[in-house]
């Protein structure tokens, strides 16, 4: 029987879209059935345009800095663009896809997306700055495959 | 080794070497074999978990000047 995967995406900043994605193609290419369910910022993931999916150094005590940093310097403004430069950069010299290419990858291997309505609708959103191939619902129709799945993350 | 068809992976970073494996392996037939030339060292123990998984056959890896080289043999 085909095994299969659920993931629920929730964050919505560079960093954080990664795993979603990576873990989603990975599990399609080894013949797992895979949804995501996209709420709260992970619907950002879903937007047509990604260039407004950033990273910031603030709040992020973890992330690699070149030079020591001071919190006060990293609330400067510019420094989210200048954090997403450079992330950006080190991403392409490793090698490692795009996130739209690799938000291309999962839907060619069917991977299914599905955005939260309550929370497009709590933020507003426009559904025509999301790519085509999402289906929108709720949490109980999310738990319909989440429930017979071998596998199951909260991202 | 003989193989029916050459994927170049250089440079490619997790997740793309396997994903491009299991697209190059889709238009391929059964028993064909696929050569897949990668320089992420993540790749040589995803190669193994990608065949024990899917049920494809991983012949041999061999490294040869910083690169990893593959023959996936197709279920």
């Amino acid at each position: 029987m085909t095994k299969k995967m659920a993931i629920i995406a929730t964050k919505g900043t560079l960093d954080m879209a990664y795993p979603p994605f990576i873990l989603a193609s990975t599990a399609a290419a080894l013949g797992y059935d895979v949804q995501i369910f996209f709420t709260f910022y992970g619907l950002q993931l879903l937007r047509k345009d990604l260039s407004d999916v950033k990273i910031s150094p603030l709040a992020n005590p973890a992330m690699p800095m070149p030079v020591p940093m001071p919190v006060l310097v990293q609330a400067l403004p510019g420094m989210e663009t200048v954090a997403t430069m450079m992330m950006k950069q080190k991403l392409k010299k490793h090698g490692v896809a795009t996130l739209e290419e690799l938000r291309e990858i999962c839907l060619e291997a069917d991977v299914k997306f599905i955005a939260c309505q309550m929370t497009v609708d709590l933020f507003e959103f426009d559904k025509s700055e999301f790519i085509d191939n999402v289906e929108y619902g709720g949490a109980a129709m999310f738990f319909g495959f989440a429930g017979e799945t071998d596998i199951c993350l909260f991202v | 080794m003989n193989f029916d068809k050459e994927l170049n992976a250089r440079g490619l970073s997790c997740p793309l070497p396997i994903v491009k494996t299991k697209k190059s392996l889709a238009d391929m037939t059964s028993d064909q074999v696929l050569k897949v030339i990668a320089t992420d060292c993540g790749a040589v123990k995803d190669m193994q978990a990608f065949a024990d998984q899917t049920g494809n056959t991983l012949l041999s890896t061999t490294e040869e000047n910083g690169e990893y080289i593959f023959f996936m043999k197709k279920k």
